[in-house]
């Protein structure tokens, strides 16, 4: 069972929604990552999505192009970023991470060398956001030899047709992406985000993962009634372009934002349970 | 050289998911996946309807006044000393150049789809004023992304677009030209897929653009290869075309791909030269990769980051290349070719006082490399090249260089 999937299967079993911050990797300095991701796991994180920064994030908004800006501008590449996830893998043996980036910097290194170096450095999932599973066959099967899961979107305009051929290749979870829109610029409708999981859930049993559209703990809470994970990625990457000045501070400030969430989140699940 | 067979290229390219060899595709998000599948299907359906077909024709007759000429410019052919050369006048199109061709398409086609919202984006505003033009027309809403710096110096056009109604949104991210032009119109498009019709001014951008985009500038080669037989009773010896995206080259490269004996020269920006590193010439100096929905040739480094690019020609000045040509390249039958600044605009100051005939800097790099080969070809050989656009919109970049301003 991959860390993904094993993750899952604790949080269901103790009746918990998962929380997924994101943060794009080296922004603003690189040395800031690492610290804030063993931050971000203690203020309830269960899963870490990483950002790859890529010089044009076409289906980010501002907020998280300038976060790639700011991480570029120290050359962060992917292989800083594969360093990075070694680093924090030698104190955390278990909070699975994702890199979610574009293909481009991915192909650039070569799709065999980065899976083998990925699985290496302890990466659990890949998502790139404008490589379809129709395009990513050869990457996915690289992967694959890692055990490392492939995560794919699903959108509001995604057909029926194409969720069950989508689920068909995804693995780890599946990620529904709660607007039409690009990242941190629209609010989620919660009740169309409710009916299109509940469509999605015809056509597989791993976990749904939303995202998009998430910006405080009452969007957070709501959520996390439908999905079996929350993710969160604007807010808290504003959040760290407000420290840029002062980035000793900004691990702690990032992660009492998500620690406000993961309390909204945790309030919502006992009052279910 | 081993003889190349290129008679089975039509029916095999691009295959079903819009591949060219490894080049093209569809890497765009999941969002864009559905729009995309949507547009497909209508141009499948219309671009061998008879009505559709019979309302393009009338349009690119009656409102952008093809067919355009072919003309023997006799006198750049003495001077240059070599092969006769033959300009295909896409600079006498309504509103200067040969984009119109496609927004004529483009935008009957988001008619038919019921979308009532149009977004384009611009390099060197051309594309931006074509879109403007078909908008206004049809009554259509027109928002249309130029990169700031291009806002800059393309003015006149800028203020064409806005005459005509649409929307000029100055983008400020990146190196704010074309590419970060495009970004933000996909992000555009993505946010409001149900209402809006992306109208892509080149061969770039995931399937269906590059073959779509092709087969609406495909009129001009059509139409060259017709003309060029009834001047010269034959079929040119070589074809050249400044490459952009790469959507003028493709159209008119496309009909004659078969046609073995034709050579082709695509002609890349060098901007202060290759060694420079302040270029836009993927083809030349490039490497394969995704941008923009498919895979190409682009400019980028070691990390897969997409770097900067350098033309005098807005139009140029773009990291990619469309996934057609990439293929093209790599399989021999297109040569890709590239010409610095200095030699565009000496290219420009030639024909402009050879021929009478002022053309547009995207223009000026064909030209300069056909200053290049004619006197390499014998006399009884031709060259047709095409002159995309007419030079009024580089007045002032063409001043500037000599030290004057308006
Ligand atoms: C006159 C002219 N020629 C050429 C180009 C380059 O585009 P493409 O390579 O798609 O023909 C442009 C683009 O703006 C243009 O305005």
């Amino acid at each position: 069972m991959s860390r993904i999937s094993e993750c899952f299967a604790n949080l269901k079993a103790d009746g918990q929604t998962a929380l997924i911050p994101y943060v794009t990797a080296g922004d603003p300095e690189p040395w800031v990552t690492v610290p804030l991701l063993h931050a971000l796991v203690d203020a309830g994180a269960d899963i870490i999505e990483l950002g790859v920064p890529f010089s044009d994030p076409m289906s980010d908004g501002p907020v998280i192009q300038k976060a790639c800006e700011r991480a570029l501008k120290n050359d962060v590449t992917l292989q800083h970023v594969l360093d990075m996830v070694r680093q924090f893998r030698d104190k955390n043996k278990t909070t699975p991470i994702v890199l979610m980036g574009y293909d481009n910097p991915i192909e650039a290194m070569g799709y065999a060398v980065f899976a083998e170096k990925a699985a290496e450095a302890g990466v659990d999932g890949v998502l790139t956001v404008d490589s379809p599973p129709e395009e990513s066959s050869v990457l996915r099967q690289e992967l694959d030899k890692y055990e490392i899961d492939s995560i794919y979107l699903v959108a509001p305009t995604t057909s029926a047709e194409r969720m069950q051929r989508i689920a068909s290749f995804a693995k780890g979870f599946i990620y529904y992406v709660s607007i039409k829109g690009v990242t941190g610029t629209a609010a989620l409708d919660v009740s169309e985000v409710r009916g299109k999981l509940a469509q999605l859930r015809q056509y597989t049993d791993l976990p749904l993962g939303v995202g998009f559209g998430i910006r405080d703990g009452q969007s957070a809470a709501a959520v996390s009634e439908i999905a079996d994970a929350v993710v969160i990625g604007s807010t808290l990457v504003r959040c760290i372009e407000e420290h840029e000045k002062r980035p000793e501070a900004l691990p702690a400030a990032v992660a009492g934002l998500l620690a406000e969430m993961r309390h909204a989140i945790n309030a919502r699940d006992l009052a279910s349970a | 050289m081993p003889e190349l067979k290129f008679t089975d290229y039509f029916k095999s390219y691009p295959d079903k998911e819009g591949h060219f060899g490894p080049y093209g595709g569809r890497f765009v998000g999941e969002t864009l996946m559905g729009a995309i599948y949507e547009l497909e299907e209508a141009y499948e359906q219309y671009r061998n309807d008879p009505q559709f077909i019979a309302e393009m024709d009338k349009d690119l007759a009656d409102f952008v006044g093809r067919p355009s000429p072919v003309y023997f410019a006799e006198n750049w052919t003495k001077k240059l000393g070599g092969a006769q050369i033959y300009l295909k006048r896409e600079d006498l199109n309504h509103t200067g150049a040969h984009k119109v061709n496609n927004t004529i398409g483009q935008a009957l086609l988001a008619k038919r789809m019921g979308k009532t919202r149009i977004i384009a984006e611009t390099g060197a505003g051309q594309h931006g004023v074509a879109t403007a033009t078909v908008a206004a027309r049809l009554g259509l809403e027109c928002i249309v992304y130029m990169g700031a710096e291009d806002v800059q110096r393309q003015a006149q056009n800028v203020y064409r677009m806005k005459l005509l109604g649409a929307e000029v949104v100055p983008v400020q991210s990146g190196a704010k030209t074309l590419k970060d032009a495009l970004n933000e119109a996909l992000r555009d498009w993505v946010t409001n897929v149900d209402n809006t019709f992306y109208i892509i001014g080149t061969v770039a951008g995931p399937h269906p653009y590059p073959a779509m985009v092709r087969d609406f500038q495909a009129v001009i080669g059509r139409e060259a290869k017709n003309q060029m037989l009834n001047a010269t009773g034959k079929l040119p010896d070589a074809l050249v075309a400044c490459i952009g995206g790469g959507s003028n080259a493709i159209g008119l490269f496309y009909p004659f791909i078969e046609d073995e004996s034709v050579a082709m020269y695509g002609v890349e920006g060098a901007g202060h030269g290759i060694e420079s590193g302040q270029h836009s010439a993927p083809l030349c100096a490039g490497t394969p990769g995704v941008l923009h929905g498919n895979r190409t040739y682009l400019m980028q480094n070691k990390a897969g980051q997409i770097t900067a690019t350098h033309s005098i020609s807005a139009g140029l000045d773009y990291p990619g290349v469309g996934p057609e040509h990439a293929w093209l390249k790599d399989i021999g039958r297109a040569n890709y070719v590239c010409v610095t600044d200095d030699e565009a605009l000496e290219a420009f100051h030639e024909l402009t006082r050879t021929e009478g005939i002022i053309p547009a800097l995207e223009t000026s790099h064909a030209l300069a490399y056909v200053k290049k080969l004619a006197p390499t070809m014998s006399s009884d050989q031709t060259i047709l090249v095409n002159v995309s656009g007419r030079g009024d919109k580089d007045m002032h970049t063409v001043a500037a260089m000599a030290g004057l301003s308006f």
